[in-house]
């Protein structure tokens, strides 16, 4: 389908059973941009997050309909195999999820499991993606040594190095900062600035100067809705919905 | 409320009280030249260090609510408007303090034939009024009356072109008065400032309020 956008949903609805967890979604993003999506919690925003890598399938009695595209083509549609939706599209967790094996396989796992065993090109590819999640200085010297050895801060970068590993073009991140300290945050939302470059990156997260700080467009959900989306500079000086102004200087219920 | 609610709360009560002394600052400075009156010219000139005290305090107030509570939308607008508010204020108190000084330096009570011909009378009762009206609007958040002071702003800037050669004409017929004279020209001078900051705070007020910066275009409604 045509679409001038890397991700576009149009009438989005999802139910859990008899829950209507997702309503009339209809969002955009462009490529090489970073969306944060807010709201409080129960709202719909990591639901939303996790139709983008087909992640809901895996929850019993989920019913979906609309469009979702990604580069111009409806992940939803028959044709589409998951395990390739899911090589374009990483994803990182709240919680740090390193697998329990060396940091070094932990960031070559996903090339291994697509078949690619040439060990050089494994090496490369593992370097640069740790260069490009901000650890290499951190763990050169220790590549063989168990990922669970490492800070909370320094395993998720470790689970985003493992992400792009598999060259995703989209990567989403739901709250990936928020079981952190201010530095690891820090490196965090620097990483998600320089890897905007190449990425087009969703992230979900309650705290609005994280949202402010890193990135382009901001969403704001409530009850299932979208209830606003639009320049993240806007949503923060002047929204032009009450219930977002009410939500985001905490005047909210 | 929330604690953020309770900051801005009591961010706008001193804002108040910051207006209220200003005002009084610029009337008393009014009393002091026109009636010559040295001893409230003096009061002026000593209360002048409450004015600016208490714009530090009030700048320190709106840095730590920035630093301490990010807030954002409606909030971060009241806050920087409160901050650019609190400096036009101090501006005007520095005129009122000016203007006392004048009193302080003329001999002789101005004359009755050069207030009406210079009409600073008039020019200290716009200036007062327009003040009056951006500390209610501040204070009500009313960008309608906020809006007002646009228009009072042309009287004072019609009497300040005129004042000129209303002076120099009064000058011409009191050869002893030139010092008086030349006073009166510098108060209009100051009042018209006095009108440029009331027109900035009332800019301030529609940004605040409505998001919309009317800076540098035309104040039309």
């Amino acid at each position: 389908m045509l679409t001038r956008y890397k991700i576009e949903t149009r009438d989005l609805h999802l139910y859990y059973g008899d829950f209507h967890a997702l309503k009339g979604i209809n969002i955009h993003m462009e490529a090489n941009t970073v969306t944060a999506l807010i709201g409080p919690s129960g709202c719909g925003k990591s639901t939303y997050l996790r139709t983008l890598n087909r992640m809901n399938d895996l929850i019993e009695g989920v019913r979906i309909t609309g469009t979702t595209l990604i580069d111009g083509k409806n992940i939803y549609s028959r044709d589409i195999k998951i395990d390739e939706l899911r090589k374009k599209v990483g994803m990182v967790f709240q919680k740090p999820n390193p697998f329990p094996k060396s940091i070094f396989e932990n960031v070559a796992y996903g090339l291994r499991v697509n078949g690619i065993n040439h060990k050089k090109f494994i090496e490369e590819r593992v370097e640069r993606c740790l260069h490009q999640a901000a650890l290499w200085d951190e763990v050169k010297d220790k590549l063989r040594k168990s990922a669970l050895s490492l800070s909370g801060g320094q395993q998720q970068r470790l689970c985003i190095a493992r992400a792009l590993a598999i060259e995703p073009s989209v990567v989403l991140m739901d709250e990936p900062a928020s079981a952190l300290d201010p530095i690891s945050t820090a490196k965090i939302e620097e990483l998600i600035y320089e890897l905007k470059k190449n990425y087009t990156i969703i992230i979900v997260t309650h705290n609005m100067q994280q949202a402010g700080r890193v990135s382009d467009k901001t969403g704001f959900f409530y009850l299932g809705e979208l209830i606003e989306f639009d320049d993240t500079k806007k949503i923060f000086t002047n929204p032009a919905e009450i219930r977002t102004q009410n939500y985001i200087t905490g005047r909210f219920g | 409320m929330t604690h953020l609610d309770t900051e801005l709360k009591a961010l706008k009560e001193d804002m108040h009280e910051m207006f209220r002394l200003v005002l009084s600052q610029l009337e008393k400075s009014k009393t002091a030249l026109i009636s010559l009156d040295k001893d409230l010219a003096r009061e002026v000139i000593v209360n002048e260090k409450r004015v600016n005290s208490f714009e530090l305090k009030l700048d320190r107030d709106c840095e730590n609510i920035i630093a301490l509570f990010n807030p954002v939308a409606v909030d971060l607008r009241f806050v920087l408007a409160s901050l650019k508010i609190n400096s036009n204020l101090e501006r005007i108190g520095d005129i009122a303090d000016g203007i006392a000084k004048f009193a302080l330096s003329i001999k002789l009570m101005p004359e009755k034939e050069l207030l009406e011909k210079t009409r600073l009378v008039e020019m200290f009762d716009v200036s007062l009024e327009m003040m009056r009206d951006v500390m209610a609007a501040y204070e009500n958040e009313d960008t309608k009356l906020a809006r007002s002071v646009f228009k009072m702003d042309d009287v004072l800037d019609e009497i300040n072109l005129n004042a000129s050669t209303s002076v120099a004409e009064f000058i011409k017929s009191h050869q002893d008065r030139i010092n008086q004279s030349l006073y009166a020209l510098s108060t209009i001078r100051k009042l018209e400032r006095v009108g440029d900051q009331c027109k900035n705070i009332a800019e301030e007020i529609i940004f605040y309020i409505e998001a919309k910066v009317l800076k540098h275009s035309k104040k039309l409604n």
